[in-house]
Formats: C-alpha cells, structure tokens, sequence
C-alpha cells in the first residue's frame, strides 16, 4: 500500500478529522478567491469606466452643478439631464490643445416598454465620437441608423426588438459589453434619433429648457492634443465658454479610484488576517495530531516504511485535505459572487466588472492550489515529527 | 542466514536521577542462527525490549553493532534500513500495532503493499484460518479484542516471510489454547523455512518451544544455565 492510497483511506476512515481540517482550507479558500474576485470586479469596473469616459475633460453645463451628480450618472446609473447650446462643441474645438471633441445629449425616459424603472437615453455623433462609438462597434459593425437604438447590458432589450421612448418606437440594433458601470443601464442613438425623442419629451411636457429649435447637447468628452497641459487647457475652455463647467476626468475618477482603493485594502486586510488565522489554526491542528498519531506512524516504521515514506504522506494526506477545502471554499464563494453580483454592485457603489470565465477558472486553479500548498506548508513540521517517531517508544506510550 | 550482535549497549540520560546515564542494556554479544527460536525472558524493565529493538534495527545501539550476514544494520541509511527491515525482518511488537484507518486484512497486508507487492490470497488465507480469525478479514481493528489484534500482528510478521521474527510478548493478550498453538506456529516457521525466531517473554510456557533460552536482568543477559547456577552474566552468548 504506497502512500497515495493509504493517505486516501487516513481521510476517508476519519471522516471527522478529514472534515474540520477541509472547513478550516475550505474559510481560506473562500476569503482568497472571493475577495481576490471582488478586487478584481472592482479593478476592471474602474478601467472600463475610464476606457468608456475616454477624454480628458468633460464640459458641462454649469446647472449640472456638480460633478457628483454627474458622475452619479456613470456609478449608479441615476437618470439626468441637463442642456447647453450644441455650439459648445464647435467652440470647443477652437481652443488651442483640443484634439478632438463629441458631443452627446441625455435624455431621461418615463418608464419605457423595456424598463421597469427610467432609463438614460444618450444621444451620440457618430461621426465625432470616440468614446462610445468604439464600444458599439464591439458588437455592431454599422453606424447607428435613424431611429436605431444600441442598449446597455443591463437593459432587457434583445436585438431586433422595439422599444417605445416617449411613443417613438426605436429598434434595438446592438446590446453592448457590460462595463460594470451605470452605463449598462443606458440606452444609445444617434443624434438625428435624440432629436426625434427630445421633441416627442417636449411635446408630453418635458422641456429641455432652451428655445426650442435650438440644438443642444448635454456633455461634450474633449480629447487634448499630446505634449499640451491638461490642466492649461482646461483653463482656457472655461475661459472660452460661459455657463459651462470643465471637469477634468481625471478629478472626476479620483474619488472612485480613492473609494476603490479603501475598498480593496479592507479586502487584501481581510484576507491576510484570514490567512495567518487559518495558518495558525492549521498548523496547531497538525501539530495537535503529532501526538494521536504517533502511534500509527510508529506501526508503518516497524513494517519497513522509510522516513521519507512517511513524510510524504503525512505532506499527502494534508494536501489531499487542502485540496478538498479549496475546492469547496472556491465553490462557495463562486455561487455567491455570481448569485449575488447585483447585490454586491449595488452595495459597494463602485464600478464592478467581474472578469471574464477564463480569469475566474484561473484564479479559482490557482486558489485551489494555494490552499493544497497552504496545508502542506502548515503540516510540514508535524509532518516531520512524525517521520522521525521512535517506533519504540511511540508504541509504548500509545497503548 | 545470521543475525549478531557485537558488543551492544544502549545507555539513556535519565535527568529526574540526578542527570545521570543508565545503562539500558549493558555491552553484550549475541549471535541468531536461522532454524532456530530463541526465548530471551525476564522481568518487566530488564531490558529485553530495547534489546530487541536493536536487534531488529529500529533503535540504534549507543555503541556496537549489528550485522545481519555481512551488512552493519546502522551503517545504512533510513531508506536502505527501511527496505531491509521490510524484506527480511518481522517484528511483532508488544503494543497494539493495527492500523485503525485499515481492515484487518489490510492490516496484514500493509509491509508488501508498502513496497508494492502482495501476499497471495489463499496463503492470508491459511495463516487466518489457523489462528482462528477467518471471519475477520473485513473488520475494522477497533471491533477486534486484545487476542485478536495479536493473532492480526502475528500474521502481519508472517506473511513478511522474514529471515529473522522478532515477537515481543507475542502471547499477551492470550488464552493457553491460543499460546500454544502461536507458540509452535512460531516454532515450525523456525525449523520448517530455516529462518530464525526470537521471542520476548516474561511466560514460562514459551521455554518448551526454544531452543536456546537466555535471561536478561538489569540490562545484562545470561544463558538461563547460568542463572539457575548463580554464573556470572554472559557478556557474550
């Protein structure tokens, strides 16, 4: 009987044992592999949302007020709207450093066909924009046509299907990526189509507040030129336009990136103090079992076991048993991330991405792994121990 | 097929006595010739079972050596001892030495699976039958008496065919009828395979079935003549 198999039925035969050492694996693997996947999420939500905003400063109307509201808009998917004149873009792109400019316009929709709750519908110039234009193009290889629509992931649309925006009937076209931000909850169309909508909006009562038949738009994302200052060149478009706020996106991201952070030191706090836990209560479990099993150890000795022998499969049964536990630890906490995503997103209020299958499969590998290395590192020294057990004398104390 | 011991002692520190060393087993010489059952009996501390436990290469002798045929036993490594101890020496120890995770039948097979082979079924089988725990291939050691997990060990020994059995009070847990009838299977493996035994026992039944008997006291072992004559201790026998 080599060790493998003799290890297997140590585990099997002491069912009560196998169990406690698997759940002690088994609370680690779940703290590593959960907490490492919610960093992650959380990590790839903040890129996404800084690939999706994609310029450097964002002009808006100076009502918007605050640029917290209107990064509420891209976190939480909170609806909004707010206008100024469509000549900002052009004016926009006179100032020296601008490399490039697109405007959009928002729209908040009553409770549409597809929604149970409002939804943001953004207007974009296909031909000036770089920010959303990319993301589409993901899944639609057209420029949106009149009255076509491209949704967010978190809209339940499917392609093909009509949705009613203030009775305007608008043919979904495109569902895009997830980006783990508010934006999966908005619903994308081309300015001509917003046109169409903001004058049904005006028509049920919902002004835009400027003179009608103005063009207008509600942000426009401008993109600086390489080798000018960021900061100078926002100066100047604040100078430039009246009743318009320049906000830096950066600025903008900073306190997402700030909130992330602490988040994520909680989380690799809690998953370090976990780990030395764990590793300590593993390693007095293990040491703990030195005693209980000298006997048995002594026994495979008397019948010509090596040292060796008998440290690997002490390493063996241990890692066997980590083994277990990672894999139920990183089950558990698979369930729950996925079960409750929406909870967690909701909870945490930052942009959250889970990442994609092959990332998770890795990381749970990986996590499965440690775990197995954990145990083994923690039973090493009663592992050991037991290999040098004076078959004698352990026999002796053990009857 | 030869086991001698040269010269052997085992000394141990004693630190409640004053730190001081007491000598286990003082110096001794001792030669096993295969065909043969050697009876080392005595008092409960004499010595016999370190003595043993040198002798079957499992604790190492603080000075002298052991030679089985022409190797030194210590002068191998753990690995090389632990094959060896495997391939030519059965140890039955005095202690319970079944292994709970395993059935009985497990139990007995564990010195050749260890290694990769396996006793032929029907021999298990007859070294079962003859002591009288057939019925208990698929039981777990912990549904087994004392008697039992004996008779379990014994076999475990046999099975080994080793060149030389170390049996250390073999008959403990044992009835008469069952002391007896270990007592000559012992004896037959001796005689009939040419291989050697040697038992440690304070019972004196087992002195009919030796042929050399030896007595250790206080760590020194004399020919049982020589004890019943008042000799001097044997440092050679």
């Amino acid at each position: 009987m080599k060790a493998f198999p003799l290890s297997v039925k140590n585990l099997l035969r002491n069912p009560g044992r196998t169990i406690a050492l698997a759940l002690l694996t088994a609370f680690l693997a779940l703290s590593v592999f959960g907490g490492s996947v919610v960093v992650i999420a959380l990590r790839s939500g903040l890129q996404s949302l800084e690939a999706r905003l994609g310029a450097d400063i964002i002009l808006v109307p100076s009502e918007a007020r605050s640029k917290v509201s209107f990064q509420n808009m891209f976190l939480q998917g909170t609806t909004g709207a707010f206008y100024m004149d469509a000549s900002v873009t052009e004016t926009a792109m006179q100032v020296p450093g601008v490399e490039k400019v697109a405007p959009q316009t928002f729209l908040a929709s009553l409770k549409a066909d597809c929604c149970s709750v409002k939804i943001q519908v953004i207007g974009i110039d296909p031909d000036r924009d770089f920010t959303v234009q990319p993301w589409i193009a993901r899944s639609l290889t057209r420029e949106l046509g009149d009255m076509d629509v491209a949704v967010g992931c978190k809209v339940e649309a499917d392609i093909g299907e009509i949705i009613r925006i203030y009775d305007q009937r608008c043919k979904v076209v495109s569902r895009l990526e997830s980006t783990g931000t508010g934006l999966d909850t908005a619903v994308y169309c081309n300015m001509d189509t917003m046109g169409i909508l903001l004058s049904a909006a005006e028509a049920k009562g919902i002004s835009h507040k400027l003179t009608s038949g103005d063009a207008v738009v509600s942000a426009v994302y401008v993109k600086v030129k390489d080798g000018y200052d960021i900061d100078a060149v926002n100066t100047a478009l604040t100078g430039r336009l009246r009743k318009v706020t320049a906000v830096r996106t950066r600025s903008m991201m900073t306190g997402v990136s700030d909130s992330l952070a602490g988040v994520s030191r909680t989380i690799t706090v809690m998953i370090v103090a976990v780990w030395v836990l764990a590793l300590v209560i593993l390693l007095l479990a293990y040491v703990m079992m030195v005693r209980e099993r000298s006997r048995e150890f002594a026994v495979l000795r008397l019948v010509g076991a090596s040292r060796r022998m008998l440290g690997r499969m002490a390493l063996l049964e241990s890692s066997l048993c980590g083994l277990i536990g990672g894999i139920a630890g990183a089950a558990v906490a698979a369930v729950g991330i996925f079960s409750f995503s929406a909870l967690i997103e909701t909870s945490l209020g930052l942009p959250y991405l889970l990442p994609p299958l092959p990332v998770i499969l890795l990381l749970a590998a990986g996590t499965i792994l440690l775990s197995a290395a954990v145990s083994a590192v923690a039973s090493a020294f009663a592992a050991w121990r037991l290999s040098r057990t004076d078959p004698g004398t352990a026999l002796r104390e053990g009857n | 097929m030869e086991l001698r011991a040269d010269q052997i002692s085992k000394t141990f520190f004693r630190s409640t006595a004053g730190a001081n060393y007491f000598f286990a087993v003082s110096p001794l010489s001792l030669q096993i010739s295969s065909g043969t059952v050697t009876v080392l009996m005595g008092r409960s501390g004499s010595g016999k079972t370190t003595l043993l436990n040198m002798l079957s290469g499992i604790l190492e002798p603080s000075e002298g050596k052991v030679w089985l045929d022409d190797t030194d036993l210590y002068s191998l490594d753990d690995r090389q001892l632990s094959r060896l101890r495997n391939g030519r020496i059965g140890i039955v120890p005095q202690a319970r030495s079944a292994l709970d995770a395993l059935t009985v039948m497990e139990n007995i097979q564990l010195p050749l699976k260890l290694y990769g082979s396996q006793a032929p079924e029907e021999e298990v089988s007859h070294w079962m039958e003859l002591f009288g725990i057939e019925h208990l291939a698929n039981a777990m050691p912990g549904e087994l008496s004392g008697g039992e997990l004996r008779r379990v060990a014994i076999i475990r020994a046999l099975v080994q065919k080793p060149d030389i059995l170390f049996a250390d009070e073999p008959t403990g847990d044992l009835d008469d009828e069952n002391t007896e009838k270990v007592l000559s299977v012992l004896r037959d493996y001796a005689r009939q395979n040419q291989k050697a035994v040697f038992i440690v026992t304070h019972e004196n039944d087992a002195q009919q079935y030796a042929d050399r008997l030896l007595r250790m006291e206080k760590g020194q072992i004399f020919p049982v003549d020589a004890v019943a004559q008042g000799g001097s201790a044997g440092s050679s026998v």
